[in-house]
């Protein structure tokens, strides 16, 4: 494989990842309202094309149609670069995910994953973090008091998450004794899935998941009753619509995280699909398959979640997160050494 | 100050959130597979109880004659000035008649205190919802568009003498 095929493969994986991405996240926010509708006994959009189907572009050109706003008093360059640092930490951050094994076709070995780095949990967790200046600036930078307070709750709170974020990451890469996201995938194979083997750090990170990306229960830098529209109150358009992208894309990598490091990834749960003697092609489309299943699953439960728990104080959720997260995660490490030490995995 | 004390702590499933949420989930699990409230507007109509306060009309008895009276207690009793009456003489038994009725459909509120005045029967609210202008000359209904002819309101009109 010489540099210009490397080239050309990487920007077709490109290319199907962000148009891919796109669209889930426009049909994401449409299931967001079927969902929530249904769980009000109500029917929701369904008036665009087949069952509303069509809504989300109906959507998008509505925001791309409307006039855009910015405060007087605004800093105007930090405005205008909040929603694209939201953006580009969105859609950079699914580079390292592996959907499927190595694709052979035509000769070529092709992983299927956009960049198989060997930093790539590391990779993943940086830019997340990154994901807080978006909010802070956007907060910062409207010159309203309803923004800063967003801005400043979603600092608090995503620093205080990531922690116990990473502890639980910690025993997840105590048993892949890797950082390389495939590796994590392998050495869950079919039935050894973290999430069996190490429910608490499962559930830590699961909870952490739902606060870094914003969900409820844990909306904080939003909460529309106290703060008008926390962070984003200010913007309006295509720049709001990036952080409505954002968020919503932050969602599809929370959960394709969780199917990585919890869930086996793409593997199918107790069957080895690379034991049934399938063709490749074969394997890989069943690899892809779960891996989308899975997502989609944990996808649906993060809105089924939104609409059914109530939002968190602020001083509960530093409660929770610094003194039963942080704590049951250190367990979790625990646990997962005992573990190591005991049955020589 | 009064202290309000708790009637009780939570016990500690209650307090590790997991099962409550767990129940949560499974409420909204369940109103998903619900039959669903929505009406869909436009092809199913909501069709009102005798006791709806609609748009306000007047009643056109089956000869083709109003009962309206015009002797403006309606227009008196507007608490948003929306009703203009002018009286007219008639050979008619009832020797008046309205020779002008205009209602502002912007600024009623149907609030009913005009059919609750009327001592003929003659202004009644309808079971008509579906109000919408596009220009505020269109928003003043004259008589064309407030006759009503009896049989259409009668359902209105029992009810209204049930509570007299």
């Amino acid at each position: 494989m010489n540099i210009w095929e490397l080239i050309l493969i990487s920007l077709i994986k490109i290319l199907l990842t962000v148009t891919v991405m796109l669209l889930t996240v426009s049909y994401l926010v449409y299931f967001e309202r079927r969902i929530s509708a249904w769980a009000q006994n109500r029917l929701g959009p369904n008036r665009v094309g087949w069952q509303g189907v069509l809504q989300p572009f109906a959507d998008v050109l509505k925001l791309l149609l409307k006039e855009d706003i910015v405060p007087v008093v605004a800093n105007k360059p930090i405005h205008t670069l909040a929603p694209i640092i939201a953006l580009f930490v969105a859609f950079t951050t699914y580079a390292v995910i592996p959907i499927g094994g190595t694709l052979s076709i035509l000769g070529y070995s092709i992983p299927l994953v956009v960049a198989d780095i060997n930093i790539g949990i590391l990779y993943v967790l940086a830019l997340t973090s990154l994901g807080v200046y978006a909010i802070t600036f956007a907060g910062w930078s409207s010159g309203s008091k309803y923004s800063l307070l967003g801005g400043i709750r979603s600092s608090a709170q995503m620093i205080s998450y990531e922690i116990s974020m990473g502890f639980s990451i910690g025993g997840v890469l105590l048993f892949a004794e890797s950082l390389r996201p495939y590796a994590i995938v392998q050495s869950q194979g079919a039935l050894l899935w973290n999430a069996w083997i190490q429910p608490l750090g499962f559930i830590t990170f699961v909870v952490s998941a739902f606060a870094e990306t914003n969900r409820l229960p844990f909306d904080l830098p939003e909460a529309e009753p106290e703060l008008v529209g926390g962070f984003h109150t200010e913007y309006s358009s295509m720049k709001f619509a990036g952080f409505f992208l954002a968020e919503y894309a932050n969602m599809i990598i929370a959960s394709a995280m969780i199917v990585t490091l919890y869930l086996g990834g793409y593997n199918l749960p107790f069957i080895n699909v690379d034991l049934l003697g399938l063709s490749n092609i074969l394997v890989i489309l069943i690899q892809v398959l779960s891996f989308l299943i899975k997502t989609a699953a944990l996808l649906f439960f993060f809105i089924w979640v939104r609409w059914s728990l109530p939002r968190f104080r602020y001083d509960q959720l530093m409660n929770l997160g610094w003194k039963v997260m942080f704590p049951l995660s250190l367990i979790n490490i625990i646990w997962v050494a005992a573990l190591i030490m005991i049955f020589k995995l | 100050m009064a202290v309000k004390k708790r009637e009780k702590d939570l016990t500690f499933w209650e307090r590790i959130y997991i099962p409550e949420i767990v129940k949560g989930l499974s409420l909204t699990l369940k109103n998903m597979f619900k039959p669903k409230f929505t009406m869909k507007y436009p092809e199913e109509k909501f069709i009102p109880p005798a006791s709806y306060r609609g748009r306000p009309v007047l009643v056109m008895e089956e000869n083709g004659e109003e009962r309206c009276v015009a002797c403006g207690l309606c227009s008196r009793v507007c608490p948003a000035l929306a009703i203009e009456v002018q009286a007219g003489e008639t050979e008619r038994e009832k020797e008046r008649y309205p020779e002008k009725f205009e209602i502002n459909m912007i600024r009623c509120i149907f609030c009913g205190f005009c059919e609750e005045v009327c001592p003929e029967e003659a202004i009644v609210m309808s079971k008509d919802y579906e109000l919408a202008f596009s220009k505020r000359e269109e928003a003043i209904y004259g008589k064309d568009k407030l006759l009503v002819p009896v049989h259409q309101v009668q359902d209105r009109i029992d009810f209204l003498r049930s509570y007299k």
